[in-house]
């Protein structure tokens, strides 16, 4: 049987205790239905999720549901919506109560006075090109201006199946703004033509994505092991899927047998009360699903599956630091 | 150093439930050290714990607490656990 001593030499075990202990609780929260965009491919809206439920005006209620989180146990938040930093108050619930990470386009700048460390992660779909269309503006010109050097900001860079061979000069323009770049993949949830993936582009896409992390180490926040169970969605000889998903809100989990999943977790929408199924949306194919987080995530869940071999603990250790280092529980 | 032969027995049983509930693969109940440490060592997360825990509760008849999961981190520590719950 093996063990962690027998696998790894000291340095590895010293990283291997530093994440151990982290031992975090996430859960995702809509802050708001509301959006300054609509893009083609949103989750949210493609699912309708933003009709799923009437927002929680009560700021004070906000309060409260915060407290009754962290009692719980959540000790990280992941802000999603709708856009965010439309209710900023709501956010300052979150932020005031435990560490929050709050997604974002990146057109309204959160006020760093107000929330001088909180993650900020920007999304980003690719160059100006695919933003126009799928989002229908260059996103990036206001917030590439709007975080420009900022420590505790990153783009969340999803990738898209247009940007094969292009993806080196979207990294040196959030190089170039002094911001960290997280990779992961357009799921095509509303069809739009020529952004649906293939075998062969996902395995091209693997490759330019190590090289990214090869050319550019200090500012690409990512992992080979990673890019490899992204683009093949497969780990340990299995399929990413709905019977292996580790992102389903516990308390709508009724899978048997149940998978190793993240304890606690749970998507609430923003009447505090609804629950999502899962950290994307309902309506979406699971088989498909290119979701970077519940990608993670499936890898951090299973541990001791990765205790088969010295390769196999250290990928899964990348992978953790690598979460860790987006949530900011560890330095880049 | 005195043996008790109830503690090695429920030592022993632990390690029987812990490898079949955790599939561990070339160990045995006999040959499983009681003092690794199942968490540094072997990779138990919680929710490994939590299976385990189950199993614990129903054969023992007691209660186990999730706030005392960092307590349960050996197999040794987990049979001292069970017979201080019982006691009490």
């Amino acid at each position: 049987m093996n063990t962690v001593s027998s696998l790894l030499d000291d340095s590895w075990r010293e990283r291997y205790r530093r994440i151990s202990a982290l031992n975090i609780r996430s859960s995702i929260y809509d802050v708001t239905n509301q959006c300054n965009l609509r893009c083609r491919g949103c989750f949210f809206y493609s699912s309708q999720e933003h009709e799923a439920a009437s927002e929680e005006m009560d700021l004070q209620k906000w309060h409260e549901f915060v407290g009754s989180e962290k009692a719980r146990g959540v000790n990280l938040a992941i802000l999603i919506g709708g856009e965010p930093t439309l209710h900023l108050d709501r956010v300052a619930a979150f932020y005031q109560t435990m560490p929050t990470y709050c997604a974002t386009n990146g057109q309204i700048k959160v006020p760093r006075d107000r929330f001088p460390d909180m993650m900020v992660g920007i999304s980003l779909w690719g160059d100006e090109e695919d933003e126009k269309v799928l989002r229908g503006k260059n996103t990036f010109a206001v917030s590439s201006k709007n975080y420009e050097g900022d420590p505790y900001t990153y783009y969340l860079y999803t990738i898209t199946p247009k940007q094969l061979g292009r993806i080196g000069q979207v990294i040196r323009k959030i190089d170039d703004a002094g911001l960290k770049a997280h990779l992961q993949l357009l799921t095509n949830d509303e069809q739009v033509d020529g952004y649906s993936w293939t075998e062969e582009k996902m395995r091209d896409v693997r490759l330019e994505m190590d090289e990214m992390l090869e050319c550019y180490p200090q500012t690409v926040i990512s992992c080979k092991y990673y890019h490899e169970i992204i683009t093949t969605g497969k780990m340990m000889g299995r399929s990413f899927g709905w019977s292996e998903c580790p992102s389903v809100t516990e308390s709508l989990d009724n899978r048997n047998p149940r998978p190793k999943r993240l304890i606690r977790f749970a998507r609430w929408a923003s009447d505090l009360k609804t629950q999502h199924r899962c950290c994307t949306s309902a309506t979406r194919d699971c088989g498909t699903c290119k979701d970077g987080a519940a990608h993670m995530s499936w890898v951090m869940v299973n541990k001791r599956e990765h205790l088969k071999s010295a390769k196999d603990l250290q990928n899964w250790i990348e992978v953790y630091e690598m979460f860790a280092k987006l949530y900011r529980f560890i330095p880049w | 150093m005195s043996v008790n032969p109830d503690k090695e027995a429920l030592i022993v049983r632990i390690a029987e439930i812990i490898i079949f509930e955790l599939k561990l693969e070339d160990i045995t109940p006999e040959s499983f050290n009681p003092d690794l440490d199942l968490v540094d060592e072997l990779g138990v997360d919680s929710m490994d714990l939590a299976t385990v825990v189950l199993v614990l509760q129903d054969e023992y008849g007691i209660t186990i607490d999730e706030d005392d999961y960092p307590k349960l981190s050996s197999i040794r520590l987990i049979a001292e656990y069970i017979k201080q719950k019982q006691a009490s």
